[in-house]
């Protein structure tokens, strides 16, 4: 194996955790389900492109704007679909993915189905980890808040949540929004290391895929998104020697895993630095992971 | 004063007639007790007050302003809360996450504050810290506070989530069978503990309950309901010897020697 080779699929795993880590704060925090997450890709990656090849901004300011782009269509959707109870705003969501992958495919200004090549490359794997670095720092920052509390709440117990003064329809808005900014700028970073666009990129398999590593990686936790993400990225890389069974192979796997970890890989724990010194024996004796 | 007034308050479902025309007030600083047999409406009415149901007919004057039909969340954050009569807390949380979880009003500081580490962050983190120590503490659960709140033995759920309510500095706490399934002694450990609450909360307290030991051991006023509608109110000693109750409760004597 090559040096280029395993930065093309770091690379490619911080895309995904960019992704996973803002799926995770809906999904995995706030207890909602979403299977249309790619279409917030989607609409990052187009916007954050067309940002910056027409407008020649720094790569920072198109990604961000990629990712406000659908956050702001993110507040469209839930303001229509997060009153809908339970399983409604997932079937929503999935509507919603596909939907906008049907409009990029027929609208001919970003090259339709065909595609979109030439937008300059300008990821590489410094950057990558340096917007997943801050990415995680403001995800763990967010969910030890009490906004990442109220948030938490909504997903055990929406109606008692209310009842302690909480507005969940508020908190619900904040958690799509934010999820849907993170699904964008990692739409953005997809345009900026391929070069070229596809609807086709952001089909129901993207959202899927993005949905399992949550689960794979533990409801409520971040660190077992990270890795969830880097597991499940490389996974397939792993398996090419089973050539044609390549698919077959990774979808036994993960069910394999989900069977016996049905709690995910870190279950709802986190790894904390006071949790590994704990590990290796300093620090406190008396101490416990986090709660979720 | 009274601190709570429901007038001429009625819910329908379809055509069934859960709750019909009824009223009764609520003294700042009493513990009154709401009762009557299974499905006379009680649990309905805590649902409107705290706007889970929406009100079909009558009013609701909280201090003086209707507050039928607004959000559950916006009542809360007036002061009223509850408590459910199948236990609701953070199953997954530990004693300590439910607590502080609620006290979530006490603090004002932003998203941006949280992500900058702000010192208006850090002090109202430390604040609320503080707050979810101290009710833990009132309430007897400081050795449970890292247990998840599932795994607790049923009597202290239902403490847990008391000390819950409380967090959001309720003016009237509504609670739903709070001794349903409890033992004689857990019983007089919470009549012991609702009456404290009173006191040192300074917070009006609404009970529905069946056990007639605790409703009539800490509540100074009674409204009996039966079939959706109010049957009578008054003192305990009123209550206990009204042949109306005993009737709604235990059927007429000449149904028996019939």
């Amino acid at each position: 194996m090559d040096w280029f080779y395993v930065k093309g699929i770091l690379i490619l795993s911080g895309i995904n955790l960019m992704a996973v880590l803002g799926l995770s704060l809906l999904t995995g925090f706030t207890g909602l389900f979403s299977f249309g997450h790619a279409g917030f890709m989607a609409i990052g990656a187009y916007a954050a492109a067309f940002i910056g090849v027409n407008l020649r901004l720094p790569l920072i300011v198109s990604l961000l704007a990629g990712g406000l782009a659908a956050g702001i269509i993110s507040l469209f959707i839930g303001r229509l679909t997060l009153k809908l109870k339970g399983d409604y705003f997932c079937i929503a969501t999935l509507g919603f993915g596909e939907a906008i992958r049907l409009i990029l495919d027929n609208v001919q200004v970003f090259g339709g189905a065909r595609g979109w090549p030439g937008i300059p490359i300008r990821i590489d794997l410094w950057n990558v980890v340096l917007i997943n670095l801050a990415g995680i720092a403001f995800m763990i920052s967010l969910v030890n808040s009490r906004h990442g509390r109220n948030m938490i709440a909504i997903r055990e117990e929406e109606l008692a949540a209310e009842t302690i003064g909480i507005d969940t329809f508020k908190y619900k808005m904040i958690s799509l929004f934010t999820s849907a900014v993170y699904a964008g700028i990692a739409g953005g970073l997809v345009g900026y290391y391929t070069g070229f666009l596809q609807p086709k990129m952001f089909g129901m398999t993207k959202s899927t895929e993005l949905t399992i590593i949550v689960i794979f990686g533990g409801i409520g936790s971040i660190s077992g998104s990270v890795l969830g993400t880097l597991l499940l990225t490389a996974l397939p890389e792993l398996l090419r020697a089973f050539a044609l069974w390549r698919l077959v192979a990774y979808g036994a796997a993960v069910i394999f895993i989900m069977i016996s970890r049905p709690e995910g890989l870190m279950g709802g724990k986190e790894i904390t630095f006071k949790g590994i010194l704990r590990a290796f024996g300093f620090g406190h004796k008396h101490g416990k992971a986090r709660e979720v | 004063m009274d601190i709570l007034e429901i007038s001429d308050l009625t819910k329908t479902f379809g055509g069934l007639t859960a709750v019909e025309d009824v009223s009764f007030r609520v003294q700042e600083g009493s513990i009154s007790g709401l009762i009557g047999p299974n499905g006379a409406g009680k649990t309905t009415i805590f649902n409107l007050i705290t706007g889970i149901y929406k009100v079909t007919a009558g009013e609701i004057t909280w201090r003086g302003d209707p507050i039928q039909n607004l959000e559950p969340h916006v009542i809360a954050n007036m002061g009223i809360t509850r408590t459910f009569q199948n236990i609701r807390l953070f199953k997954r949380l530990s004693v300590y996450s439910n607590i502080i979880t609620a006290c979530h009003g006490n603090a004002s500081y932003s998203i941006a504050d949280s992500v900058l580490k702000s010192k208006r962050f850090r002090t109202e983190e430390k604040r609320l810290r503080e707050d979810a120590v101290s009710l833990m503490k009132i309430l007897g659960l400081t050795e449970w506070q890292d247990h998840v709140a599932h795994s607790l033995p049923y009597g202290l759920q239902r403490r847990l989530e008391i000390a819950r309510a409380l967090a959001v500095k309720p003016k009237l706490l509504l609670l739903d069978e709070p001794a349903a399934g409890m033992n004689p002694d857990e019983t007089q450990q919470l009549m012991h503990h609702i009456c404290r609450i009173r006191d040192e909360f300074g917070c009006t307290v609404l009970v529905i309950e069946h056990r007639m030991d605790l409703i009539m051991g800490i509540c100074e006023n009674i409204v009996v309901l039966n079939f959706g509608k109010k049957l009578t109110e008054g003192p305990p000693k009123e209550i206990q010897s009204n042949p109306q109750v005993i009737e709604a409760y235990l059927g007429k004597e000449a149904g028996i020697s019939a």
